[in-house]
């Protein structure tokens, strides 16, 4: 059992190695953003005098919190609805039997794979037909179409596999078809609803494109889309910069810590659903 | 893009895959005929807000988009007839075609490296995945995909400065002639931009990797062992086929990141030094919105489209299960 004593060591070092490449652009950020404002640390070097008034100047600087009240907003708007309504469509491709379901099916899985560049021009347009332009609307209708694939696969996965049997008990007990989806379905399918809000709620936060492109006041933005902003405008203030994107991260970082176990399983099964 | 092949193995659950769904009709009912009777709109009624608003926001922006890729047009004027004179421009335009050949450059760094690396990886830490340290770096190396691409590029723009870390690093250990502005040098720029994807991507895959070697049955690795198999071939005639279907995820997810960047190259480099690291996202971003050439930027976009859906199509065939 030697060879296996070595690979297990080998194992340790390659593991704690990789977490240190994955952690280090974050203390880099954190180490320079202690440094006095306006100064071009070396790398990694701890300041001899920490300065943390960086963080309170970059809070104010980057307008925190009217970014965090802007992305809730945004996020508010998006998941909820998108949550119901992929359910709703999930559970009659993945249960009901209706005419024509493959061809809706297939319909929404060509959405998966589209980048949301090919289709910015003419978001633009529409959204500015419609006289939204500059407002969070711009942004939150957009993405409920955008993730209406994904969801709708999602939650058809997991429809799919829910047995048939379930549903014609309640059937024989008098129940229509929308008693039986808010009663007995939806109760069940709370785990695949959970993964998925989990999902939507970070691809709305991270979302950057439709952020820069639709919305110009930074303050209306996600919180990715404002970082943009805060670049263009402290771009040459290195420590207020990282500061900044730091500041700008932490409520995912946070939020992910928290419920860091839920966020892993629904990455990792989005992915491969995906 | 892949079929939810993941769901529990239940016999009556390949029935209710595409393909299987439309030839299921006149079996006997027990045998997993998928479907709930109910009258035959209650479905449509449940499916339709949610195709309403995708049919508003995306089919009908694709079909915008090649509309206005047949015409020229700065967005706000009158639009003039062109027919594929745009599309032309896409194909020998340097400048658009070098975007979609940037793109193509940055598969080797967003898709090769992490894939190539992470079962690598994941393959050395099997024999500890169940440990304590292996649950923290689970947690750890999760964190590029929480926070947003721009903090990423952000993050590794400073490191990648003249001043930044890596130079710091290669200084010390005596590289100090290498050291360079990895991002701002043409020849260097758009490996560093690959560089951030990889980082972004390794532990995802890496992750997804070991996720799939927990399903592998221990025993083929022990019978693997007493015929004198080294870890090499163990890997070769275990662990490569079995995650046949991992390996096709993550392919299919890193090849439409890499093909479809946009966050990473704005925050970066703004496609510079030159065109060097310049990707169609960019490229599409730049032509409708500063250069206001509509026309050009759409058949760029149905370009992309069309690359990303060839490009991810054939790996679909990985993503299926061998048997049935």
């Amino acid at each position: 059992m030697i060879t296996a004593h070595r690979e297990v060591w080998t194992g340790r070092v390659l593991l704690i190695g990789l977490m240190a490449i994955t952690v280090m652009p974050f203390v880099s950020l954190f180490v320079t953003a202690l440094h006095p404002s306006g100064t071009y640390p070396p790398g990694l070097d701890w300041p001899s005098h920490p300065h943390w008034g960086n963080f309170t100047g970059a809070y104010r600087a980057a307008h925190m919190g009217e970014l965090l009240k802007s992305s809730t907003l945004i996020v508010v708007g998006v998941v909820p609805l998108s949550l119901i309504l992929g359910t709703m469509a999930g559970f009659a491709l993945g249960h009901l039997r209706m005419a024509g379901r493959r061809l809706v099916f297939l319909t929404f899985v060509l959405g998966l794979t589209l980048p949301f560049e090919g289709i910015i021009t003419p978001l633009y347009s529409q959204v500015r037909d419609f006289g939204l332009l500059n407002t969070r609307w711009a942004i939150i209708v957009p993405l409920i179409g955008l993730f209406m694939p994904f969801s709708v696969f999602w939650m058809r996965a997991h429809f799919v596999t829910m047995p048939k049997e379930l549903s014609e008990g309640a059937r024989i007990d008098g129940a229509n078809v929308w008693q039986l989806f808010w009663r007995i379905h939806v109760p069940l399918a709370r785990p695949a609803i959970s993964s998925l809000a989990i999902l939507l709620f970070l691809w709305t936060w991270n979302q950057f494109l439709l952020a820069i492109v639709l919305v110009d006041d930074p303050a209306k933005r996600t919180m990715a889309g404002a970082l943009g902003a805060f670049q263009g405008q402290w771009g040459t203030d290195i420590p207020l910069l990282c500061a900044g994107s730091l500041l700008i991260l932490a409520p995912t970082l946070l939020i992910f810590l928290i419920f860091q176990r839920r966020f892993v399983t629904a990455l990792l099964q989005g992915s491969l659903k995906g | 893009m892949a079929q939810p092949t993941l769901g529990p193995a239940r016999p009556d659950v390949a029935e209710t895959r595409p393909g299987g769904v439309a030839k299921a009709r006149g079996r006997t009912p027990r045998s997993g005929r998928p479907g709930l009777r109910t009258s035959p709109w209650a479905g449509w009624l449940f499916v339709l807000p949610a195709f309403a608003i995708y049919a508003v926001v995306v089919l009908w922006s694709i079909a915008l988009t090649f509309q206005y890729s047949l015409y020229r047009w700065d967005g706000i004027g009158p639009s003039t007839w062109v027919g594929l004179r745009n599309y032309g421009k896409v194909f020998t335009d340097p400048d658009l075609y070098g975007s979609v050949l940037n793109a193509f450059q940055l598969i080797v760094f967003f898709s090769v490296i992490p894939v190539g690396l992470g079962l690598v990886i994941a393959s050395t830490i099997r024999r500890i995945a169940a440990s304590r340290l292996a649950l923290v770096a689970r947690t750890v190396l999760f964190l590029p995909q929480v926070i947003p691409l721009v903090a990423a590029g952000l993050a590794w723009s400073w490191l990648l400065a003249s001043t930044g870390l890596v130079n710091q690093l290669l200084a010390r250990v005596g590289l100090g002639g290498a050291t360079r502005a990895w991002l701002g040098d043409v020849s260097t720029a758009l490996p560093a931009v690959g560089v951030i994807g990889a980082w972004v991507l390794l532990g995802l895959c890496t992750l997804l990797f070991l996720a799939g070697m927990g399903k592998i049955d221990p025993t083929l690795y022990e019978a693997a062992r007493i015929d004198g198999a080294g870890p090499f071939r163990e890997f070769v005639s275990i662990t490569m086929p079995s995650l046949r279907q991992e390996i096709g995820v993550c392919l299919t997810v890193t090849v439409i990141a890499a093909l479809a960047s946009f966050d990473i190259v704005y925050i970066s480099t703004q496609g510079g030094p030159g065109d060097s690291t310049m990707v169609p996202g960019l490229e599409i971003y730049y032509l409708a919105f500063s250069q206001r050439e509509v026309g050009v930027a759409s058949a760029l976009a149905v370009v992309l489209m069309a690359l990303v859906i060839l490009c991810v199509l054939p790996l679909q065939w990985l993503t299926r299960e061998e048997s049935s």
